[in-house]
């Protein structure tokens, strides 16, 4: 021991030291070393542990179990002027519907306008005096159907499938005439979800979100935590490459990220039926992809940040836009060009079809290429960024 | 401590680091922070083997210019080596032959000790880093506080610690910032016993303070105010650079109370008088230090004939010298 310290000869020692710690192994040996050094940090770290394998358990839960885009059972009430037999086979066409709770009639408009505003139906339906008549002469009577669209995309549904049910049961149900083309024109086509259940789109699009989220966070907070700790001066006075540091304290976190997409997958396959059409390889080469982006561009924040509180709001101001302009709350295709453009720049964008098209449609890689591409491009722009931000002095 | 005194070490005359080689070498260092010039001018020579103090008050730039010397800060203007590697290009160099021991502690809290050192180990290749570092655990004494976090340690013993880790890797300088502040006197003492034996062993030690007695256990020291370096050289140059001529009264048949208040009434006449510089009073004695010995035998004339006190001219202190140069410098700083 001593010899060591003591042993004026160390200047000898040089030749052996400058070869010490140089080269690839000595890459290694820093990455390894700062990797070390992180997850035991991460694991002594009880609460952010015990968060982030809960994240995922709980926000798949809350949202598979209680959100549901396609509400059923909404109640429902029936004004009908007349009592035929088509009024009737409306009535029973509608209340063989899931959407619909029960179908209560009232007697007048303006009962049916009071139990919509009040919120004790969402639906109202109207059937005008004279309706079965009008239909046998081919008049093609209007049938009121007034929908409390303040949820849009709840009301939406039902909405579309009302007027399906109802030309259904014109046309099979009861009568020769035709009720006209149009009545068949409402044609719901949900393919790869047949059922419209809400679930098959929400556990991928989850899996990308709170990915995106604690993957950010995480490494917003690992260099401004130094820093602020006083631990970064002497981090810096030791001989580790910029590079080496953002690797070491990137790859511990992968392994918590897979652990996260596996927790949110298994829960999702097994609670909610979601299949998995396609390779199981391939999501897995996607989702660690999407781990490293979303790791690197958090750990941008942490090198661009004066402070843990700064980091995090910076990994805000990403994660809002991803969550509303990736195609996770709202369809892509539906939003205006800008909106789109700035989508594309979004990593949950480009993962959100990865998986979907994994998960859902069984897709190959050729079909993931172009996303896959643009994530690595992502990672590249946010590593470069980093590694240029990052300060090797204290100036 | 357990560091070897035994060993004879015998001086290899290894070229890069043989004794009496300049371990750091800087030319008109300065670097200023927001318009505020923090260090101006400064230049150092520290030769291998050496303890050299850095001593200055508050602020006056001594943090800054350890950082520059390891790389951590960009000299605004000014040249210089640190164990032969250029302090401009070659930081990556010097970061691995030097131990920098920061003024807060900055070892990872949430890490045991023997983490720390694993730690430090591995980041500088070092051979066996879990060897290394329960080599350097019982070294330290800390033993059995293997596992214990850092973060719970006493000051005293992250200090150690500290210290540890930065001889480690085996560098060949060591900067320490501080070391002892906050830490108890023996636990002082046992550190400068190591820190004597590391520069027995040939390493060089830049070490800062503001204590006066641990300047006096340096080889040599620097004092900086202001960013401006005001004196280096031996304890005893400086004092003998320092012109200061210094008396010391004592009182005669006064005790307590009373010799407090003749010290302390013959300290505000004292003051106001041309030639005395500097006043101070330790217990019932006054330190009466000048720049001019002539002004100052002149001032203190009057008083000389009282029999109450009696008079004796001494070698300046340190302190006195430290206190002048301060005050000095502030006087041509406005």
């Amino acid at each position: 021991m001593s010899e060591r310290h003591l042993d004026p000869g160390r200047g000898g020692g040089r030749d052996s030291g400058a070869g010490r710690g140089a080269g690839v192994a000595g890459f290694f040996a820093r990455v390894r070393a700062m990797m070390v050094k992180e997850f035991i940090q991460l694991m002594r770290d009880r609460v952010t542990f015990a968060t982030m394998i809960m994240i995922p358990l709980l926000q798949l839960i809350l949202f598979g179990f209680a959100i549901n885009t396609t509400p059923r059972n909404l109640p429902t009430a029936v004004f009908s002027h007349e009592n035929t037999d088509l009024s009737r086979a409306v009535l029973a066409a509608l209340k063989n519907t899931a959407f619909f709770s029960y179908v209560r009639e009232v007697h007048s408009a303006d009962e049916a306008e009071h139990l919509i505003r009040s919120g004790e139906v969402l639906f109202f339906v109207e059937i005008p005096a004279g309706f079965e008549r009008d239909v046998r002469r081919g008049d093609k009577p209007q049938i009121l159907v007034a929908a409390d669209a303040t949820d849009p995309i709840g009301s939406a549904n039902a909405l579309a499938a009302l007027a399906g049910v109802i030309n259904t049961a014109l046309a099979h149900d009861r009568f020769v005439d035709a009720p006209g083309e149009n009545a068949f024109q409402i044609v719901q086509h949900r393919r790869y979800n047949p059922a419209g259940t809400s679930q098959l789109n929400i556990v991928p699009g989850l899996l990308g979100t709170i990915l995106t989220m604690t993957m950010l966070i995480f490494t917003a907070l690992s260099v401004t935590r130094e820093i602020e700790r006083g631990t970064m001066e002497s981090l810096l006075a030791m001989p580790i490459h910029p590079v080496e540091i953002m690797l070491g304290k990137i790859l511990p976190y992968v392994s918590v990220g897979i652990l996260q997409a596996f927790l949110i997958v298994a829960a999702g396959m097994l609670l909610f039926g979601v299949p998995l059409e396609g390779s199981v390889l391939l999501l897995v080469a996607a989702t660690l992809l999407f781990i490293v982006v979303n790791l690197s561009i958090g750990y941008t924040f942490s090198t661009l940040a004066q402070n843990q509180l700064q980091a995090v709001q910076m990994s805000f101001m990403f994660f809002l836009p991803s969550i509303l302009l990736s195609g996770f709350m709202f369809p892509f295709s539906g939003m205006p060009l800008w909106a789109r453009v700035l989508g594309e720049g979004l990593p949950l964008t480009h993962y959100l079809r990865m998986v979907r098209g994994v998960m859902l449609k069984g897709a190959t890689f050729p079909d993931l290429q172009v996303d896959a591409a643009a994530l690595v491009a992502l990672m590249l722009v946010a590593m470069t960024v980093a590694v240029a931000r990052f300060r090797q002095t204290l100036d | 401590m357990s560091v070897a005194t035994t060993d004879p070490a015998p001086p290899a005359p290894a070229a890069p680091s043989a004794l009496g080689e300049v371990a750091i070498d800087v030319e008109g260092l300065s670097k200023s922070f927001g318009g505020r010039v923090v260090v101006n001018d400064l230049s150092m020579r520290v030769m291998r083997g050496q303890i050299y103090g850095f001593l200055g008050p508050n602020g006056s730039g001594k943090t800054t210019t350890i950082r520059m010397l390891c790389g951590l800060l960009t000299p605004d203007s000014g040249t210089g080596t640190c164990l032969g590697y250029d302090i401009l290009t070659q930081a990556r160099e010097i970061r691995r032959y030097v131990g920098y021991m920061t003024q807060r502690f900055s070892l990872y809290q949430d890490l045991s000790v023997r983490e720390n050192l694993e730690f430090v180990a591995r980041l500088y290749g070092v051979p066996h880093p879990e060897q290394a570092a329960q080599a350097e655990l019982e070294r330290l004494g800390l033993k059995g506080r293997g596992h214990q976090l850092a973060g719970e340690l006493s000051g005293g013993w992250k200090q150690r610690l500290a210290l540890g880790a930065c001889i480690l890797p085996g560098p060949e300088l060591l900067l320490l910032d501080e070391p002892t502040a906050g830490v108890d006197p023996k636990a002082r003492r046992e550190f400068w016993a190591q820190i004597h034996e590391l520069a027995a062993g040939g390493l060089t030690v830049l070490v800062s303070t503001h204590y006066m007695d641990e300047a006096e256990r340096c080889h040599e020291i620097a004092y900086i105010a202001y960013g401006h370096l005001l004196a280096q050289g031996t304890v005893q140059q400086v004092i003998a650079q320092s012109g200061l001529s210094t008396w010391t009264v004592d009182t005669v048949g006064l005790t307590g109370r009373e010799a407090g208040l003749a010290v302390a009434g013959l300290s505000r006449v004292l003051t106001e008088n041309v030639g005395v510089d500097m006043v101070a009073p330790f217990g019932t004695s006054l330190h009466i230090s000048g720049r001019d010995a002539e002004a100052l035998e002149a001032a203190i004339a009057p008083y000389r004939t009282d029999p109450r006190y009696v008079w004796r001219k001494e070698a300046p202190t340190l302190e006195d010298v430290f206190i002048d140069l301060m005050s000095r410098s502030r006087d041509e700083m406005r």
